[in-house]
């Protein structure tokens, strides 16, 4: 069965509604985070860091942050609110007994997920701009990041919770995985300054990287070849991933 | 006919939910399934909207085959399911509308038929409220509402009044007629055989995933047991005593100490017992059969005495 843009977009509505129900509630702790971050990383960590990559600390620390934001904004759509939809508030179940069809429901979620990223990341970049930290017109060119990492970590969260019987196992999938690849993607240091030989190749696996380099790119007003590469990774990944889970989702939603 | 269900199975691992089920529910009909907790009433609604798929046999709905046309078919039909799902941090209107794009209704068609709903089911007093303050009736009513939005042609209600009040479910039974009178076809579960009597025009009844009787309620109870009920507290260490001297019907029903025995004219065996039991004044019922004593008869539950 094909995806009907429609309906999944109908399932999107029904999320689009509920936010805008709580979107004051719910838009400003994505304000206060990067503010945090700034705020204890400027104001400590980076007075004891002269320079890292070219730029102060925070500088540094921008573009990667940015793409963070992307990340926890699309994985928490797809961890814990669709488990909660699905096994608590039965959405999906009431969606089935209308046209909409399983691979509509993970369409209009991915759709949603991406939307909540973009909403994070670009509370994110806001505040980086109104620190001063991102260099304009060139930072512009990150903003097409967000929503591609925002798929990304869509399609891994999904094919992650299509599996799940238990909630919480997602405590796992946010201390393991995502909270290493938030340490050891490029965020925090440069990894190529730090790892050799063959590292530097295993490290291409991380999805998480693949946003920064291009964010800290644009960040810096550079172009490279291997935007193409992480481009690539970023949207071939997406696209497996969710080719598995629209083959997985008729199977949970259906019996 | 609007649901034409044949040699349907559904086995989940070794379990066998429904076996070999024949289903017909004719256009304009309110047609009842009714059967104990487990006997496979929600699989067959489910496998009839095409969300669980058959092991074996085949279901059409509107003359369409629910395996290749689950989209047409469900865009003509409206389900309640048995637990309320309604977004409860929004309105009834809310509610109506994010269900009313599921369908793809567009304003202002959109807004008309919300309005419509409103006022069928009475909501109009509480349609701006949160529906996590609503009570247990009305967000019933609004469930059912939900399943309304797209005019369905067929509504398949699981088990709509479970855990109502009397008057709500009098008036959501009101509702189900008037949708019934406007010529929709109603196809509901439901294990109040009062609910089935009053409602349905033909029943069937389910158990362990096997329709074991089908019939108009009247026709049912007369094809199964004798005109009149006579019910009693009566343990089965007293029934030698006290049916002493007396032939007994061959159909009877016992629940613990509740016994019951059914027969065309019940007066002699009722003036024989208050005779016998002289002394106790047991409390003693004399009724019409009602289709909850096939139910039991045929259920098995408790049965004593003729096939089952």
């Amino acid at each position: 069965m094909n995806i009907s843009l429609p309906h999944a977009f109908a399932v999107w509505r029904r999320n689009a509604a509920m936010y805008r129900r709580t979107w004051m509630l719910n838009i400003l702790p994505n304000f206060f985070e990067p503010v945090l971050y700034l705020a204890a990383m400027g104001i400590g960590v980076g007075n004891y860091i002269a320079q890292m990559g070219g730029t102060s600390y925070v500088a540094f620390l921008a573009p990667g942050l940015i793409c963070v934001a992307a990340m926890n904004g699309a994985s928490f759509e797809v961890t814990y609110n669709i488990y909660v939809r699905m096994n608590f508030e039965k959405a999906y179940d009431a969606m089935l007994t209308t046209p909409i069809e399983p691979q509509d429901v993970l369409a209009g979620e991915v759709m949603w997920a991406v939307t909540r990223s973009c909403i994070y990341g670009g509370s994110f970049f806001i505040v980086v701009t109104l620190f001063g930290l991102a260099p304009l017109p060139s930072a512009l060119a990150a903003l097409p990041v967000i929503p591609l990492a925002g798929l990304l970590f869509a399609a891994i969260g999904m094919s992650f919770t299509l599996r799940l019987t238990n909630i919480d196992l997602f405590s796992f999938y946010f201390t393991l995985f995502l909270t290493p690849l938030f340490l050891f993607s490029d965020i925090f240091f440069p990894l190529k300054e730090r790892l050799s030989g063959i590292w530097l190749w295993v490290a291409e696996v991380l999805p998480l990287l693949h946003p920064v380099r291009i964010a800290r790119l644009a960040f810096r007003g550079e172009l490279s070849p291997i935007v193409l590469w992480d481009v690539t990774y970023l949207l071939g990944v997406s696209a497996l991933l969710l080719a598995w889970a629209s083959r997985t989702v008729r199977r949970r939603l259906t019996n | 006919m609007i649901v034409r269900v044949r040699c349907v199975s559904k086995h989940f691992g070794d379990r066998m939910a429904v076996n070999g089920l024949d289903l017909d529910v004719p256009a304009g009909s309110c047609f009842g399934l009714l059967g104990p907790n487990g006997a496979g009433k929600t699989t067959t609604l489910r496998m009839i909207y095409g969300v669980t798929r058959p092991t074996a046999g085949t279901i059409s709905v509107f003359g369409l085959d629910i395996a290749r046309q689950a989209r047409a078919v469900r865009a003509r039909l409206g389900v309640t399911l048995q637990q309320n799902v309604l977004i409860e941090a929004l309105s009834p209107i809310e509610n109506l509308r994010v269900f009313g794009r599921y369908h793809l209704l567009r304003e202002p068609e959109l807004s008309r038929r919300i309005d419509e709903l409103i006022d069928f089911l009475e909501l109009r007093s509480h349609a701006h409220l949160p529906v996590r303050a609503l009570s247990g009736g009305f967000q019933r009513r609004l469930a059912i509402g939900l399943s309304l939005m797209n005019r369905p042609e067929l509504l398949i209600l699981d088990e709509p009044t479970t855990g109502l009040d009397p008057a709500v479910r009098l008036a959501l039974w009101s509702r189900v007629r008037d949708l019934r009178a406007g010529g929709t076809t109603v196809l509901l579960t439901t294990h109040y055989m009062d609910e089935a009597q009053r409602l349905c025009d033909r029943v069937a009844i389910m158990s362990s995933g096997k329709i074991i009787g089908e019939g108009a309620p009247a026709e049912l109870i007369t094809s199964h047991l004798a005109a009149e009920a006579v019910e009693l507290d009566c343990a089965p260490d007293e029934e030698a005593a006290l049916f002493d001297g007396v032939a007994l019907p061959p159909r009877r029903v016992r629940i613990g100490r509740r016994l019951m025995l059914y027969l065309d004219d019940a007066t002699k065996l009722a003036e024989h017992i208050r005779h016998r039991d002289a002394g106790n004044r047991r409390t003693l019922v004399v009724r019409p059969t009602n289709l909850e004593d096939v139910f039991l008869a045929l259920t098995g539950t408790g049965l004593e005495g003729g096939e089952a």
